[in-house]
């Protein structure tokens, strides 16, 4: 990996420290929603059944919270220097494929997943890799292909299509 | 000797030209995933797992564990080469194989790389054929209580054996068996944690939280850090190989070491990862050459890679032989056996004994083919590196969807595949573990099942868990590395408030000897 970058990498964005602190309250909040949960179930003894169905995920979300608790603490007590989390554009990059993937996922359920894979590849090789758009193509081209033939043709799993495939016949 | 007789027998299952194939196959997919970024063994081999539903279940599980194999071994190739470990347990690999590559000595590195991941993985498979026997033996008699016990060994080793923050891999762990929670109750029928949403009455499978955290969070960290790949050339010459395989037998207590770090950190749910660290940091302390550590050292390349291959592959011995897995990889494969309709656990030597030695038999064949072919392939997979990452960056994102989806054949799991990208992303970030969370999620209702029958079979006494010796040893043993970060803990805390005294009359020693 490329280390010691700082000067290009931008603007700090967020540091570790309250990273921590924002992932320990969200895990307290889980804990929250599971011990809400538990109780409505029963997270005592019954008789014939043993421990009722929240008996675990009760003592589970407890541990969590507790050690959440803990990690908050200790995390909100580093006041000092703290180590950058991410800067503006190692971040730029993640979102750059973050993204387009989740615009890739919503698009499969529309236009079935072989030409949203298409459309995917293509548009992320020329859009953030300014790859040659020949090779962006063809790149775009087989996979979608040697997938469609690998699990409709050769092992037989279904995956979700879309209206392409209809015409085609499938 | 019945082992040897099975062993024979299981060669004969794995001896087959289809099963040869598949080995072949297994190994040269397991070396590009090793080598790409963002697909590991773990991923890896759970995005192929839907591949081999129409296969018989003995030649499906040769070719998987065959990619783990692989993944194994192509994990070395890029820490040497190009300084980038594709496996968490290559990390240590790095340190001086990379440094060998620079000075010119690639060809030297990689030679004993592979050979020293080929001795330890076959150290752990005659552990596995001789002790797996006698476990699944001794396992057949086990109630709820022993299998509770066991879990609990399984989760607090992770406590006490983890780098790190103790209450970051609680936190990591305990999500796990929240999220492992959702869904229907096994044992009274319920819903819990549905909140009336039909999606998760299922639960989250554990596949989808391997394929997201594993594939994705990785894709996303190799996004960030811009990855750029510049990296030596290397082909393998063959005067080369035999003059490190000279140099590799002087080299024999270290390897002895490295097998026995390996083996009981695989079977005790440590991992790779540890292992590896664990074996070169004990190598530096103890080799005549430890100052040389990280500029280029050969024992520091053979030390980690000994481990880590021993404890990939010894992980697989409780996975068999108890149903427990030690590690993410050893998980997916278990979920692999229960989609095929076997049961793991010590039954499994009983019913199922062609796939069991076949299985076993198939490491050594496995591991053989593995060597061969990284020794005559490595430039060819040095070549898939060069392979800009703009390109590989999104067909394994494809691949990854496609292997999401093939799960459940739902849409709502390739969305979840996402979201546990995220958390991958940011938890490796923060040093909260993963595995833990995985064989969380994998193992959770088991545990609860076992706990939830013992407490019935003793009415609620806790005192079942130390009811004899067994139970009550593993429960102890348990215990106690729970609680050994607190030991650690307290003997620092005792140590700096021992030192300062002595530090202080040093510095004022010194300073009588500049008057």
């Amino acid at each position: 990996m490329q280390k010691g970058e700082d000067t290009n990498d931008g603007r700090p964005l967020v540091t570790n420290r309250t990273m921590e602190i924002v992932v320990a309250l969200v895990l307290l909040a889980g804990c929250t929603l599971v011990i809400y949960d538990s109780v409505r179930l029963g997270f005592g003894w019954r008789e014939g059944e043993g421990p009722a169905p929240g008996y675990y995920p009760f003592w589970v979300a407890v541990i969590l919270a507790v050690s959440s608790f803990i990690n908050l603490v200790s995390a909100a007590r580093s006041a000092g220097a703290s180590e950058t989390f991410v800067s503006l554009r190692p971040f730029g990059r993640v979102l750059a494929v973050l993204v387009p993937s989740l615009i890739y996922v919503a698009l499969i359920g529309y236009i079935g997943i072989y030409v949203a894979s298409a459309i995917f590849i293509f548009a992320f090789m020329i859009a953030v890799g300014r790859e040659n758009p020949l090779k962006a193509i063809g790149v775009a081209a087989v996979v979608p292909v040697a997938l469609f033939f690998m699990f409709e043709k050769w092992f037989l799993v279904p995956l979700p299509k879309g209206p392409l495939e209809a015409w085609l016949g499938y | 000797m019945d082992e040897i007789v099975s062993l024979i027998g299981g060669f004969k299952v794995a001896l087959s030209w289809y099963n040869l194939a598949l080995m072949i196959v297994g190994i040269l997919l397991g070396v590009i995933i090793g080598v790409l970024p963002g697909l590991g063994g773990a991923n890896g081999v759970a995005i192929l797992l839907p591949l081999t539903f129409a296969m018989p279940p003995t030649s499906a599980i040769i070719m998987l564990s065959c990619i783990y194999w692989g993944a194994l071994f192509g994990g070395a190739i890029t820490s040497i080469l190009f300084n980038i470990p594709g496996e968490p347990w290559s990390v240590a690999t790095t340190f001086d194989g990379h440094p060998m590559a620079q000075q010119g000595r690639a060809d030297e590195a990689l030679t004993a790389a592979f050979t020293s991941s080929f001795v330890g993985a076959l150290v752990a498979v005659v552990v596995i054929t001789f002790l797996a026997p006698l476990v699944a033996k001794f396992a057949l008699q086990f109630g709820p209580a022993e299998f509770f016990s066991v879990f609990f060994l399984t989760f607090a080793s992770f406590v006490g054996m983890g780098k790190g923050s103790p209450f970051k891999v609680l936190a990591s762990m305990c999500l796990g068996f929240a999220l492992g929670a959702v869904g229907l109750d096994k044992v009274t029928g319920t819903l819990r944690m549905t909140f009336g949403h039909e999606e998760l009455l299922i639960g989250f499978d554990f596949l989808i939280a391997v394929i997201g955290l594993f594939g994705i969070g990785e894709i996303l960290s190799s996004m960030e850090s811009g990855l750029k790949f510049s990296g030596s050339h290397a082909t393998i010459r063959l005067n080369v190989v035999l003059q490190t395989w000279k140099h590799l037998l002087k080299l024999w207590v270290t390897s002895i070491r490295s097998c026995i770090v390996g083996c009981w950190m695989g079977i005790t749910p440590g991992g790779a990862t540890p292992a590896s660290f664990m074996s070169y940091g004990l190598a530096k302390r103890f080799s005549k050459r430890g100052a040389n550590f990280g500029k280029g050292e050969v024992e520091g390349v053979v030390a980690p890679e000994t481990a880590a291959h021993a404890a990939g592959t010894s992980a697989l011995l409780p996975m068999l032989t108890l149903g427990i897995p030690g590690s993410p990889t050893a998980a997916v494969l278990l979920g692999g056996l229960m989609i095929w309709g076997l049961q793991p656990g010590p039954m499994l030597f009983v019913e199922q004994k062609d796939f069991v030695w076949g299985l076993i038999a198939s490491m050594y064949l496995g591991n053989i083919a593995g060597l061969i072919i990284v020794l005559t392939c490595v430039p060819l997979f040095a070549a898939i590196l060069r392979v800009p990452f703009s390109i590989i960056a999104p067909i394994i994102l494809v691949i990854c969807a496609v292997g999401a989806y093939t799960v459940h054949n739902s849409m709502f799991d390739v969305w979840l595949m996402l979201a546990f990208g995220v958390v991958g992303y940011i938890f490796t970030k923060l040093d909260y573990p993963l595995p833990p969370l995985v064989l969380a999620i994998v193992l959770g209702d088991k545990a609860e099942e076992s706990f939830r029958q013992a407490m019935l079979a003793s009415q609620g006494n806790l005192s079942i868990f130390w009811s004899n010796w067994l139970v009550g040893s593993i429960m102890t043993l348990g215990t106690i590395l729970l609680f050994w970060p607190l030991v650690t803990w307290l003997q620092d805390k005792r140590r700096s408030l021992n030192s300062r005294p002595v530090a202080a009359s040093a510095g004022a020693a010194a300073v009588d000897k500049e008057r």
